[in-house]
């Protein structure tokens, strides 16, 4: 690993941590706040790839753990892993990985729909499965109970995922990292 | 901005070194898994909150632990109490109730410096596979250097673009300020090349060529 590829892991952890604050925007019909946070593993995945971004969540989370309020809300401390949405964390950091695995697969052909679906594949499908499985396991509730009480979040999910996959694209135009690591 | 959830104090949990206080708490949220009597969760809970007494924790201190994670835990209780009984919404309740409070008293009771010793000792045997633990610590404290300065560029680039019409775009906004501290990353990197960093760990330098190479360049300074 280069000196660079540190200062990106860093940075990315460090933009993660800035997305969380910004005030949550709240939802009118289902009163449930979106943060922009959860783009955070979205773009380390599409814009450092595999290898970095999942290690940018990695340092997000170590320094959640160590006891800064980094995570959206101001929440933060060993608490947040073991209380019921822990599972959505660790998630990020699988998202990052699988995300940034196929960016760095379908690079030289990589179409907005695909970003797109890529996007939706890590940064939902993936984040959910690990935060369903831990709901699922912590709480003692059935898969559906879990997936029907995390339905809410869908919805602003998606629309992180086109905005997530327009930035990456841009930036794979303007400043890539990828192809040139 | 306060950074870190770090409270001040002489306590017996202040003055506990951070290692054994995490493998208590990996221990008794272990046990807490396992409990399933609503008696014997809310003993533990009591526990917890005894242990918040003797670390003199102040009362709304330890009740803003918990607050974020309340809606959620609202929204499972009332799930699980109309399909298992209000008893099962009782039990999921107090476990995480315990198991949030008692991990959140190693994060009030422990310095963030503290904390980052602590992890960069436990990865030290990792040195030998290739990780370097004073790399770790780099990372982190860059990371912590990073956000104030990520939140100064996004404040300049929104400014920018407001002038421009375009401040409520999130594209507009977001890759500029990403273009910008990718490059400020660079620069990052590049000096502290210059400065002949080696994220290598030391057990696995070959050592007679580094002194071999500082020898050389002492000679030539001189």
């Amino acid at each position: 690993m280069q000196t660079k590829d540190i200062v990106y892991i860093a940075l990315f952890a460090a933009l993660t941590a800035a997305l969380g604050l910004f005030p949550p925007l709240a939802v009118p019909v289902i009163a449930v706040p979106i943060t922009a946070q959860s783009m955070g593993p979205m773009l380390a995945g599409g814009i450092l790839g595999a290898k970095r971004g999942a290690l940018a969540l990695v340092l997000l989370l170590v320094l959640v753990a160590l006891g800064l309020p980094l995570l959206a809300g101001g929440r933060g401390g060993f608490g947040v892993f073991l209380g019921p949405t822990g599972g959505f964390m660790i998630g990020w950091v699988v998202a990052a990985f699988v995300i940034g695995w196929l960016f760095e697969r379908y690079w030289s052909r990589l179409s907005f729909l695909l970003a797109v679906t890529f996007m939706l594949i890590g940064g939902v499908a993936v984040v959910y499965l690990f935060g369903i499985l831990w709901l699922v396991f912590s709480a003692q509730i059935s898969v559906a109970q879990a997936t029907l009480s995390s339905m809410a979040f869908i919805p602003g999910d998606i629309v992180k995922a086109v905005l997530a996959a327009l930035v990456a694209l841009v930036i794979k135009r303007s400043y890539p990292l990828i192809g040139r690591a | 901005m306060r950074l870190g959830l770090y409270l001040a104090g002489d306590s017996l949990f202040h003055r506990m070194s951070p290692g054994p206080k995490l493998a208590t708490v990996a221990v008794a949220g272990t046990v807490l898994f396992f409990l399933d009597d609503w008696r014997a969760l809310a003993a533990s809970l009591g526990v917890v909150l005894l242990l918040y007494a003797i670390a003199r924790v102040p009362w709304p201190v330890a009740v803003a632990q918990i607050r974020p994670t309340l809606w959620v835990l609202g929204l499972l209780f009332v799930m699980l109490a109309l399909i298992e009984g209000p008893l099962a919404g009782v039990v999921m309740v107090l476990r995480f109730a315990a198991l949030i409070l008692l991990a959140a008293l190693v994060t009030l009771t422990t310095r963030v410096s503290d904390m980052t010793d602590a992890i960069e000792a436990g990865l030290r045997p990792f040195a030998r596979l290739g990780l370097n633990p004073a790399v770790v610590s780099l990372a982190i404290s860059m990371a912590i250097r990073f956000i104030p300065l990520i939140a100064e560029i996004t404040r300049e680039v929104r400014d920018a673009q407001r002038a421009r019409g375009l401040g409520r775009s999130v594209l507009a906004v977001a890759v500029p300020v990403i273009v910008r501290t990718i490059k400020l990353a660079d620069d990052v990197a590049d000096a502290m090349d210059a400065r002949s960093y080696d994220p290598t760990p030391r057990s696995r330098r070959d050592h007679a060529a580094v002194a071999a190479a500082d020898r050389d360049t002492g000679n030539r300074a001189r």
